[in-house]
């Protein structure tokens, strides 16, 4: 690693104004020490999140599941909140990484980070979550931009996270044997704004399946998609695998999320 | 530099670090714990693994600045004197180990997995599952998972 400073402020305000153009937010650092190791970034400063009591803690109130950005993902797996909100959310946590990155890594670390094959994204796409930052709210939907790329402007921190609780919801991940990141991962939400179907691992960023949405608005179950093809153009190809066979995927697991949604 | 004082297996220790020193740094060469291993420099392996107030973390993807003031036990917190832990004695019984590199990682792992479901139940698959952040070039991972078994077992869980 090259050298780099450290601070760990006690409020957003401080971080906010501790972050010079250079530096980074340090969450739980699952994504961003491994960068640092390998000398793929060279940040001039750490902003340690983990001090700021606002990005903490998870709650339910008014139909809303909320989670605080710096809540990791052992956490979100675990809560009697979460399990009894949404637990196809528990489930989507409960199968990042392993145990020990599941006690580290974040969900603002995890969305901030738009890896393509991330877990999170597809739930904050199918549930259309919002994305409270220091600044403003964001849209799920809105948030992904590309690879990598989010909505979020430089410095501008993401405080936590709020998910409208679903009628029922299921998730499902093929993972990478190595990493466990979703090579494709759906989430299908039967929300009070219809039906939603969120796709990870897929493309470029997280995205909504809006032809399996139509066929299932009509008809909940797996057999309503059957012949819902997912064209392949513009989905991601890599050696862990091609377009095609990801596209082909997508169907799979949706059709298994629909079965733990009405499971 | 920076200083940060961390608990380690019970004591506290004090040193000025460099904000890039990775706390299995932190433990190897300024505490001299060497049974803390590095197996790769890509957070997958867990023969880093360490308990953070408890919680098995992988100490080469955390910056010793990042556990300030906080407990960390390592594979030399475990033994009770020249007595070993029930989770070490079962990787002897259950040949739970060849070459012994990935070893450390996977019994701080073990610890974490029967601390989870202390007083319930544990079968192979959720062994199996919760191990995914270990890696042995060695076992083939079968007499890590009797191991992990028989020692939840042997501290009073149930075994389906
Ligand atoms: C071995 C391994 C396996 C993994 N497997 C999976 C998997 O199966 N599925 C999956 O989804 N992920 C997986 N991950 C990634 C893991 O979930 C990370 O925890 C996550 O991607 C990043 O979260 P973090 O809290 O560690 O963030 P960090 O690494 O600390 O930060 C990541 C980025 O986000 C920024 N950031 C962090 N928090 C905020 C915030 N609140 N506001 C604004 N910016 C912020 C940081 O500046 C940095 O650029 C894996 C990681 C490892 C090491
Ligand atoms: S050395 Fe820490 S995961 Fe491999
Ligand atoms: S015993 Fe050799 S790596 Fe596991």
């Amino acid at each position: 690693m090259y050298e780099f400073d450290y601070t760990r402020p006690s409020s957003v305000a401080d971080a906010a104004k501790a972050r010079g153009d250079d530096s980074s937010y340090l969450a739980g650092g699952m994504t961003l020490l491994p960068t640092l190791k390998q000398r793929l970034a060279r940040p001039d400063k750490l902003v340690d999140l983990s001090g700021l009591a606002e990005l903490k803690g998870i709650s339910v109130a008014g139909g809303t599941l909320t989670i605080g950005a710096m809540t990791c993902h052992a956490d979100v797996a675990n809560s009697a909140d979460v399990k009894k909100a949404i637990p196809a959310l528990a489930v989507l946590a409960s199968g990042i990484g392993d145990p020990q990155v599941r006690n580290r890594g974040t969900i603002g670390g995890s969305i901030a980070n738009a890896d393509p094959s991330a877990d999170y994204p597809a739930a904050v796409v199918a549930l259309n979550a919002t994305i409270h930052t220091n600044k403003r709210q964001l849209a799920g939907e809105q948030f992904f931009k590309g690879l990598f790329e989010t909505a979020l402007e430089p410095g501008e921190i993401v405080v936590k996270v709020s998910f409208p609780i679903p009628k029922r919801a299921g998730y499902c991940k093929f993972p990478n044997p190595a990493s466990r990141y979703a090579v494709v991962g759906v989430m299908v939400a039967d929300t009070a704004s219809g039906v939603r179907v969120g796709v990870t691992g897929a493309g470029p960023c997280a995205f909504r399946a809006k032809d399996m949405e139509a066929a299932l608005a009509k008809n909940f179950s797996a057999d309503a998609i059957a012949n819902v093809a997912m064209p392949a153009k513009g989905l991601n190809t890599d050696l862990h695998a091609t377009a095609e066979y990801r596209a082909h995927l997508v169907g799979v697991m949706a059709k298994r999320a629909i079965a733990a949604a009405l499971g | 530099m920076a200083k940060v004082s961390i608990t380690v297996n019970g004591k506290p220790q004090s040193a000025e670090v460099e904000p890039r020193t990775l706390l299995v740094e932190f433990l190897r060469y300024k505490l001299n714990l060497t049974g803390t291993h590095v197996g790769c420099d890509t957070s997958q392996c867990g023969a880093c693994t360490v308990h953070l107030d408890g919680k098995p973390v992988k100490s080469c993807t955390m910056l010793a600045v990042q556990a300030e003031g906080r407990n960390v036990t390592t594979i030399e917190g475990v033994a009770t004197g020249d007595q070993l832990h029930p989770v070490q004695a079962a990787f002897r019984e259950c040949h739970g180990l060849q070459c012994g590199f990935c070893t450390p990682g996977m019994v701080m792992s073990a610890l974490g997995i029967i601390e989870r479901h202390k007083g319930g139940a544990i079968d192979e698959k959720t062994v199996r599952h919760e191990l995914e952040g270990n890696i042995c070039r060695c076992t083939g991972y079968q007499g890590i998972v009797n191991a992990v078994l028989l020692a939840a077992k042997n501290m009073g869980l149930k075994v389906a």
